[in-house]
């Protein structure tokens, strides 16, 4: 590569993260503001990795309640059911609405887990400084970034049958406490994610290019 | 601290140091080494988005005030907009699932739309509003959190989940919702942060400030 393949931090030059402008921060202990927006100046994201631990274990522990407690309750005269995640996954399929189980199943399973696997992975190969495909693993967590929000599908739905559907004896929809712990996990991912620095995977690579 | 090189640019996902380049219209320049966008050449970016902005305000507007569907059964009927729902789920002890859905499907939205017209309506007759850097971090720090897109899908799921056991009727909202998605989708492609700031420098250099 050119003469300028170097990361911006490697020649003390730091990129606002608000407005993209790029300035020379010299003083490392003294904290500097971007001179077009005024943001705070960092090379990479403070405690990055500390933060993003924090959240994502979080995120596990409640997945546990998110998938195991009731995420709905319908009840009417005739019959009452009361559905974890899965179960109302598999009930859609059960009734013939397998279009709209395989929707659901993706953005309330799949794409979770998705989330935090991945994101265990990119903070283990980071603390290890892992030379291991850093172009995969960058796109890898701008998936994660595009697709997360889509989680909080199931929330929305339980949110507009809990509202619509309360019509005393005829039929009821409650919310049940697996929503909590669910919409928890997914807002607790999102700043999982935001706290991340994809940055931190291209570094060890920059030092081994620098000593060689 | 200060001094600043000229039209370099680094990329956010892997800091690689590039020089900008010229674009033609409609381009994209991707980082050389992971590949992400750094950078598009927007066709007429500020009016267009400024006019998707406003168009997404009203329906926004409407969408929020008309009801999105309602259900009858045996003569009893239930409708719900938005914000009924969220009060709704407040009054059921439900209070941080309604929160949740305030924020991601009302507030956000709003605050986005607020600050980008109060941003470009200005830009676009060569005015520098006050607090423009301040309303552009808001911009980058809600755009993850307004999710319009994902609750259309939720009234989408929802709407099939109802058919199996009641007689739906879809209201004004339910249309607005789907045509909101798609100008937040139009405001999002042709929004440049880029020229915004391009053009907040110029008019402040012919205002004579740094």
């Amino acid at each position: 590569m050119s003469r300028l393949a170097s990361s911006a931090a490697n020649r003390m030059l730091c990129s606002c993260q608000v407005c993209n402008l790029v300035s020379r921060k010299t003083q490392l202990a003294y904290p500097a503001h971007c001179p077009r927006c005024g943001t705070l100046l960092h090379f990479r994201r403070p405690a990055s990795v500390a933060r993003c631990w924090a959240l994502l274990i979080a995120a596990y522990i409640l997945y546990i309640p998110a998938n195991l407690l009731t995420i709905m309750e319908t009840g009417s005269l005739f019959s009452y059911r009361s559905d974890t995640i899965m179960s109302g996954i598999v009930h859609l399929w059960k009734t013939g609405s397998w279009m709209i189980a395989v929707i659901v199943f993706i953005a309330s399973v799949t794409i979770p887990l998705l989330k935090l696997i991945s994101l265990t992975l990119l903070l283990i190969s980071v603390q290890r400084r892992s030379l291991w495909r850093p172009r995969e693993r960058t796109r890898l967590f701008r998936l994660i970034e595009l697709v997360g929000r889509w989680s909080m599908l199931d929330i929305y739905v339980v949110t507009l049958l809990a509202a619509l559907v309360q019509l005393g004896a005829m039929a009821t929809v409650k919310a049940g406490p697996g929503a909590v712990a669910f919409g928890a996990v997914v807002v607790l991912t999102m700043f999982a994610a935001m706290q991340f620095d994809p940055r931190l995977i291209w570094d060890p690579l920059q030092r081994k290019d620098l000593h060689d | 601290m200060a001094d600043r090189p000229a039209q370099l640019i680094a990329c956010h996902y892997c800091d690689l140091l590039q020089r900008e380049i010229p674009l033609n219209p409609g381009c994209t320049a991707s980082c050389s080494r992971c590949g992400a966008v750094l950078y598009r050449n927007a066709t007429d970016s500020i009016d267009r988005t400024l006019a998707y902005t406003l168009a997404a305000a009203v329906l926004f507007a409407v969408a929020n005030t008309f009801p999105i569907f309602s259900i009858e059964v045996q003569g009893d009927r239930s409708a719900i907009n938005l914000y009924g729902a969220v009060a709704s789920l407040w009054d059921q002890e439900m209070k941080s699932i309604a929160l949740l859905v305030l924020i991601t499907a009302i507030v956000m939205p709003a605050v986005e739309l607020i600050s980008m017209t109060y941003l470009l309506l200005p830009l676009k007759f060569r005015r520098v509003p006050p607090g423009c850097a301040l309303f552009m971090r808001t911009l980058r720090y809600v755009e993850p959190w307004g999710m319009v897109e994902v609750f259309m899908l939720g009234v989408l799921v929802s709407l099939v989940k109802l058919t199996s056991s009641f007689k739906v009727i879809p209201g004004i909202a339910l249309w607005s919702f789907g045509a909101l998605t798609l100008l937040l989708a139009a405001v999002a492609s042709s929004f440049s942060a880029r020229d915004v700031w391009a053009r907040l420098e110029q008019g402040n250099k012919e205002r004579g400030e740094p």
